[in-house]
């Protein structure tokens, strides 16, 4: 275990640097842009998409060369997936339209 | 700022509340002195990674809630018994069903569950310790500050006064200004770090590191119970958190998600917050089911009857649990279509729920019942949940539910499953588990004694609230009408029976300790899984070496075949993790930042947030690998425990 550790975790410090960005860059999105209200929302869904992949890349080793990429969590992320879209078509079903 | 501001002023039950807490802190920190027990205190508990000794404080600190929540609940229950009696006033009353609530959903139940798994689980499985320890002791840390915080409240800066479920636009910053409310979203957002993290953790300990031969389905029910939990904590805790920083957001940096104004939607809270609510519910009730099972299994001396039907029934409950949150809110309006789907998905649930009735049943069926006190909240808990699930399902039906919702029903509703469920789980278990953790029983006469007084003091509260809530009488009401005064003054009766038998319950752990005979073997109650394979007190390690594992009774298989978890030939040195105080710092600067946010002192808490992320990136270097324990010290502690 120990000689497998490297001195500096180059992979999560790029992902918490990349992940405060785009944190950044969608809060600035919505406040401070004059964007239309559909741009702003396309922006920030794309931006949601790469900060998944980032998440899932840097620091959930959903690539990992040395176990020939053999940890890829499918069964989590498709619960996740399922997760998310209950929120959202939930919420849009029992908020917006409200039979 | 003003000090009266900060200070809550003006009550004389608070008052006293402060002196309490000065006089109980100024004795422990001259204990701790005149023993000096600083320094033990620092070594073996505020640093330990151990997942047994995390557990017991888990327990320690969910008893602690269990008293202060009961101390509400008494307030609650003498204001009631008459009509306009003025013990509390509605201010008052409100904060005190706000705290009740929250500290027995989030600081009590969820902890006193969380421990025995803890404790119980790599156990029961065959693992040494969690996944990940560091994580675990950051998780027990984040509980313990997040209960802090909004246990203070009381006394500086003044509760929370919108309820456990605070909707919005009533828990909003124009209906709710000052720090009460912030303490609510704080709190839960600081425990709520680590319950998550507890659920990632006990998830990886229960798929990585399970003793050989332990395929999934030959795991015992209470770990299989778990895995399910930690499942929808993972899926149902993100929700909560989100919903918690956006009204956190609303509140103080002025947003408007879910306020009246500015396209504002203060039913998206509701929403948002049972999405959550109800697979919550199922986390606090699915491992109780698993302490039960493990107990009426030991008890039936039986093999648990549909071992398989009983797992299938969780993991569906568990995909249910996140369909049904509709139900908490059908009389917001959404419309018939809306409210029938949720009706028909709420009625869904109650079948697996029933399947594992039967299941116990099935179990106890012929069997030669042992009576001891776990076994007797476990039968208590059969027929009392029952009335629960039903009168649930009643709730259920969106119609009926006009009538129910927000009545004395419902209340009484969610206490037959709560308490008849995860308290009595939470005694049985604790009570079941606690030779294995301290090393000698809890005086059984006792134990019956406060078993029979907490029972039937439950009953006399809760069953003539349905009737109550049938007659009219709605939640959350401070002063009651003369024409229900009588049921009121039973219920208020029986409340103080419970309170009874809880406080003899504690005093059954100090008297037990003074005379309770010590174990010797580790297998107290003839057990049938593998944390009774154990010697008592249980090496830091857990297990010296582990058996292969062939049957979902593993320890029964074990002691036909006359192995056990030492095997002298098998010993290899034993890779254990380190102790570390960065948890407790960690946690005590978000702590700060936190408490520094309910005030809205944004400079300061921005200062306790640099010192979190130091320390994160402090631990981010942290290259300690753990150490060994060598062969001869485990040859040594082994043949002194078993007497070899
Ligand atoms: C047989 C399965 C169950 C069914 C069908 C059911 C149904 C319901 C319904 C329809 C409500 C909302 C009623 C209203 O607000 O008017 C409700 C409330 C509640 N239930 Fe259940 N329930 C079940 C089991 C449980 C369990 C196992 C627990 C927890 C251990 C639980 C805890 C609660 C709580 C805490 C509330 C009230 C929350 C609040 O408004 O403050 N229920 N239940
Ligand atoms: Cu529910």
């Amino acid at each position: 275990m120990s000689n497998q550790t490297k001195r500096i975790p180059t992979h999560h410090i790029i992902g918490f640097v990349l992940s405060i960005l785009l944190t950044i860059l969608a809060a600035w999105t919505t406040i401070g842009s004059d964007l239309s209200t559909n741009w702003i929302i396309t922006i920030i869904m794309l931006l949601a998409v790469i900060q998944a992949g980032i998440q899932l890349i840097m620091f959930m080793h959903i690539v990992e060369p040395e176990s020939k990429n053999g940890h890829v969590p499918w069964n989590m992320m498709f619960h996740g997936f399922v997760t998310a879209s209950i929120v959202v078509a939930g919420s849009i079903f029992v908020m917006v339209y409200a039979f | 700022m003003n000090l009266d501001e900060f200070f809550v002023t003006g009550e004389p039950l608070i008052y006293a509340g402060m002196v309490s807490i000065v006089l109980v802190t100024s004795a422990m920190i001259f204990l701790l002195t005149y023993f000096k027990k600083w320094g033990w205190l620092w070594r073996e508990w505020l640093t330990t990674v151990d997942h047994k000794k995390i557990g017991v404080m888990y327990i320690l600190s969910a008893l602690a809630m269990l008293f202060r929540g009961g101390v509400d609940a008494l307030m609650m229950r003498v204001q009631l018994a008459f009509p306009d009696l003025n013990f509390l006033n509605a201010q008052h009353y409100n904060e005190i069903f706000t705290t009740h609530g929250t500290i027995m959903i989030i600081f009590m139940a969820m902890p006193f569950l969380i421990g025995l798994m803890n404790i119980i689980v790599p156990l029961q499985i065959g693992a040494r310790d969690f996944a990940f320890p560091f994580v675990n002791a950051l998780s027990f840390w984040s509980f313990f500050f997040g209960a802090l915080l909004f246990n203070i409240s009381f006394v500086i800066g003044g509760s929370p006064d919108a309820g456990w479920t605070s909707y919005t636009p009533l828990a909003g910053a124009a209906m709710n200004p000052g720090p009460g409310q912030n303490f609510y979203l704080l709190g839960l957002q600081l425990s709520g770090i680590g319950t998550l993290a507890t659920g990632i953790n006990l998830m990886v300990t229960i798929l990585k590191m399970r003793a050989p031969g332990m395929k999934l389905f030959k795991m015992p029910i209470f770990s299989w119970s778990t895995l399910v939990t930690s499942f929808i904590i993972i899926f149902a805790f993100p929700i909560l958190t989100v919903a918690l920083a956006l009204m956190t957001i609303d509140r103080i940096f002025g947003s408007q998600f879910f306020t009246l104004t500015g396209e504002g939607l203060p039913m998206m809270w509701a929403n948002l917050f049972w999405m959550w609510g109800h697979p919550e519910v199922y986390i606090v009730i699915l491992p109780a089911f698993g302490i039960f099972s493990e107990v009426i299994a030991t008890f039936a001396k039986k093999r648990i009857f549909g071992y398989h039907a009983m797992v299938w029934s969780m993991i569906l409950i568990a995909g249910l649990s996140f369909l049904v949150w509709v139900h908490h809110f059908f009389t917001m309006g959404a419309g018939a279509f809306v409210n029938s789907v949720f009706s028909v998905s709420t009625m869904l649930i109650a079948v697996p729920t029933g399947v594992k009735i039967f299941n116990w049943l099935g179990t106890l069926y012929k069997s030669k019942i042992q009576f001891t006190t776990p076994m007797m909240w476990a039968l208590a808990f059969i027929p009392s949940f029952v009335i629960g699930g039903v009168t649930g399902v009643m709730l259920g039906m969106a119609a009926a539910d006009y009538q129910f919702h927000n009545s004395y029903f419902l209340i009484a509703h969610f206490h037959y499953v709560l308490i008849a469920g995860t308290v009595f789980a939470c005694f049985a278990g604790l009570e079941y588990w606690y030779p294995k953790m301290f090393g000698h029983k809890l005086n059984e006469k006792l134990g019956k004694l406060s078993f029979w007084l907490f029972v039937i003091g439950f009953h006399v509260t809760f069953l003539p609230q349905y009737f109550l809530g049938l007659d009219g009488m709605p939640r959350r009401l401070f002063d009651t009408a003369p024409e229900w005064f009588t049921l009121n003054f039973i219920s208020t009766v029986g409340a103080f029976g419970m309170g009874a038998g809880f406080a003899l319950f504690v005093f059954n752990i100090y008297y037990s300790y003074r005379t309770s005979q010590r174990e010797t073997t580790g297998d107290s109650w003839d057990g049938r899984t593998l944390e009774w394979a154990t010697p008592t007190p249980i090496p830091h390690y857990n297990f010296a070496t582990l058996p292969t594992i062939r049957d979902i009774d593993a320890f029964v298989e074990m002691k036909k075949r006359n192995e056990t978890t030492y095997d002298e030939s098998k010993l290899k040195p034993i890779h254990m993790p380190n102790n570390s105080g960065q948890p407790f710092i960690m946690m005590a600067l978000l702590f700060m930042a936190s408490f520094a946010l309910v005030f809205e002192w944004i400079t300061l808490s921005v200062i306790f947030l640099v010192g979190v992320l130091i320390m994160m990136v402090i631990r981010s270097f942290d290259e300690d690998d753990g150490h060994h324990v060598e062969v001869e010290e485990i040859k040594e502690t082994e043949r002194s425990l078993r007497g070899l």
